[in-house]
């Protein structure tokens, strides 16, 4: 069973905690000590992201943490190298998160074969084309065990949030608000419209709500409308200013969670 | 073979629209709507009557005869120079701002370089008392300061692009993030025939004026439609396409396509984009682009600020893949005496970019049965501070 599906199965309540982090940020070594605190801490499911020269959906917090990791010299390959053997202390899903360009220069099929073999469980390319995926890439994606997750947003279309919620596995994306990532702000009335609208949908996957979620308070009332939140920028800005990365990455999840 | 885009936005393998869900639904707007807006016939009287009282269209086809005689072969010049607000950019910003105004957009977003198309988006919104934001690379607005006055005098707000290299790929980001912040009031404007489906499509229908206009211009001189060349300068690739439109399927036209090479593709100082580019994605669309091998943008360079686009439109991606335009480099000093030849020789100083597009002269071998056009794509008032730091004149 694919880890996505186990931790929703585990946890009916919801509750959970999606984390994204850059990989090869702040050092490049850094990967493996941040997925390990992350599970340590209690961590739902991990987001590690490719860094890409020109990140088009992201805010300037994790456009800034991609380039110091490509300056870093991170790269898809050194990422796997970094991956190799994880499995033996990780269990949480980990999903990467990128643009589709560095993985077609890779290669997709190579590519989904390599995620196959360190253990990753899904895929987040927001720039690869729904369309191109089922034309031509989704025999590859579940040859490898890799679920495809999407994005909605409130301008998303009713039938095109069904044509994604069909074509998704593991979980859909609901991003927050017309935004990029790190946009700051609380929940507005607009947005608790837009959470309820889609769960009135009876939609087959769970969602979990990112883009503007930094703490516990905004963490848990995401967690009243969706099964659980994905926090990106704010973990970015967390381990930069870091001086102990195993310390501060628990203190911050019990936080967030409230433990 | 078919070299216009297909229905599905591609151009055979390069083009389509790789865009994250939040830009889908403009871009789907967009994509819905354009063909028919275009069609209306409320759209064309304006855009005919804009393009023909206010940009000064149709701009003249002229025999350049010192030109000619030193070539040996018919060279005629494409005056988009003399265009309102100095290049053929305008043809297309008086498009898409009707089209927004259609669509019922309340405010524009654009992406500049050099400042051309900033300079002609700001224009046209000014005429149409729209609000402008334009995104421009900081360190370009450090470059092209007189630029970016002329798009505050015109009442647009010029927000620096402070992410990754400052360029026109940032500018590009940061102009599309813009675009996800404000999904549902505001058009994006984009400047060349890159972008998502439609964009590449969009822009080269509203520049195909040019070879419209070539077409009966060159029936009234020479007795026939069809050069045997039509030569253009290409970054991202608007006025190539504009110059190619309408020859596009006609085979015995040699397209030439003609890219900044900089310093000379070896030194990595370099936009030559089909000598070092590579298949990928660049700013939504499948199309050959500089890239690292991890498949990070790189970073182009040419003495021309129009021409440093890492990556050129899917229509000339395709045009190279199936080897139905030639595609010339030309370096910083070879278009910089080109400039200054037909300066001296025909009385026009062209923009830099231009400047490429007569440097592939020397590289062709023509006959002098060849009638040859050029699309003089700007003039060069706005390169007078780089004219004047080369000093080679």
């Amino acid at each position: 069973m694919n880890r996505l599906d186990q931790v929703f199965e585990n946890n009916p309540e919801g509750n959970l905690l999606n984390v994204y982090f850059t990989a090869g940020y702040p050092k490049l070594r850094d990967t493996r000590t941040i997925l390990h605190a992350l599970e340590k801490a209690g961590t739902d499911i991990v987001e590690i992201g490719m860094p890409y020269s020109d990140p088009m959906a992201d805010g300037p917090t994790i456009q800034q943490s991609n380039d110091v990791a490509i300056g870093n010299g991170m790269t898809i390959h050194t990422l796997f190298d970094q991956l190799q053997g994880m499995r033996e202390h990780v269990s949480l899903p980990i999903v990467l998160m990128g643009y589709i360009n560095p993985v077609m220069q890779f290669g997709l099929e190579k590519f989904c074969q390599k995620c196959q073999e360190v253990g990753i469980d899904g895929l987040i390319l927001p720039d690869l084309p729904m369309a191109e995926y089922l034309d031509i890439h989704k025999p590859t994606f579940e040859k490898y065990g890799l679920y495809n997750v999407f994005l909605i947003t409130p301008q998303t279309s009713e039938a095109r949030i069904r044509e994604i919620d069909e074509n998704t596995h593991g979980f859909i994306y609901m991003v927050s608000s017309a935004s990029i990532t790190g946009a700051k702000g609380s929940i507005t009335e607009g947005q608790v419209a837009y959470f309820n609208r889609v769960n009135a949908m009876g939609l087959r996957n769970p969602r979990l709500i990112g883009f503007g979620i930094s703490n516990h308070e905004t963490f848990s009332t995401a967690c009243q409308y969706a099964k659980g939140a994905i926090i990106g920028s704010a973990f970015i800005n967390l381990v930069r200013e870091s001086h102990d990365l195993e310390k501060d990455i628990t203190e911050y999840i019990h936080a967030v969670k409230g433990r | 073979m078919q070299y216009g885009v297909d229905e599905r936005g591609y151009y055979g393998k390069f083009g389509g629209a790789y865009i994250p869900e939040m830009l889908y639904p403009n871009i789907e707007e967009l994509r819905e709507n354009y063909l028919d807006i275009i069609a209306e016939p409320g759209f064309q009287e304006e855009f005919q009557m804009l393009l023909r009282d206010y940009v000064g269209r149709p701009t003249p086809l002229y025999f350049a005869k010192r030109l000619s005689d030193k070539y040996g072969a018919s060279i005629y010049l494409k005056r988009e120079d003399l265009c309102h607000t100095g290049a053929h950019k305008v043809n297309n910003t008086i498009g898409q701002i009707i089209l927004a105004k259609k669509l019922g957009k309340k405010r524009i977003i654009a992406e500049t370089g050099a400042g051309q198309h900033g300079v002609a988006t700001a224009t046209v919104c000014a005429l149409m008392g729209l609000p402008c934001t334009v995104y421009m690379g900081a360190v370009d607005m450090e470059r092209q300061k007189p630029n970016v006055e002329r798009m505050r005098i015109l009442g647009a707000e010029v927000k620096p692009a402070e992410s990754g290299s400052k360029t026109l790929k940032d500018a590009t980001n940061e102009a599309m993030r813009a675009w996800i912040n404000n999904p549902t009031d505001t058009h994006y404007i984009i400047g060349s025939v890159v972008g998502p489906h439609p964009y590449p499509d969009m822009v080269a229908r509203f520049q195909s004026v040019i070879s419209e206009e070539i077409r009966w211009q060159l029936k009234e001189k020479e007795g026939r439609e069809t050069p045997d060349y039509v030569v253009a300068c290409v970054g991202g690739g608007s006025n190539a396409a504009g110059a190619f439109y309408h020859f596009l399927n006609e085979e015995n036209v040699r397209l030439v396509n003609v890219e900044a090479d900089g310093m000379g593709f070896s030194t990595g100082k370099s936009a030559a984009t089909s000598i070092l580019g590579k298949e990928g994605v660049l700013h939504g669309s499948r199309t050959l682009l500089m890239q690292t091998e991890d498949g990070q943008v790189v970073e182009p360079y040419s003495i021309s600020a129009g021409l440093d686009y890492p990556g050129i439109g899917p229509m000339h991606a395709h045009l190279f893949d199936t080897k139905r335009a030639d595609f010339y480099s030309v370096t910083d000093e070879e278009a910089m005496k080109a400039c200054v030849e037909v300066s001296r020789f025909e009385g026009i100083i062209p923009a830099i970019e231009t400047g490429h597009a007569f440097g592939a002269l020397p590289k062709m071998e023509l006959k002098s049965s060849d009638v040859v056009v050029i699309n003089l794509s700007g003039r060069g008032d706005k390169d007078l501070a780089t004219y004047i730091k080369w000093g080679g004149y």
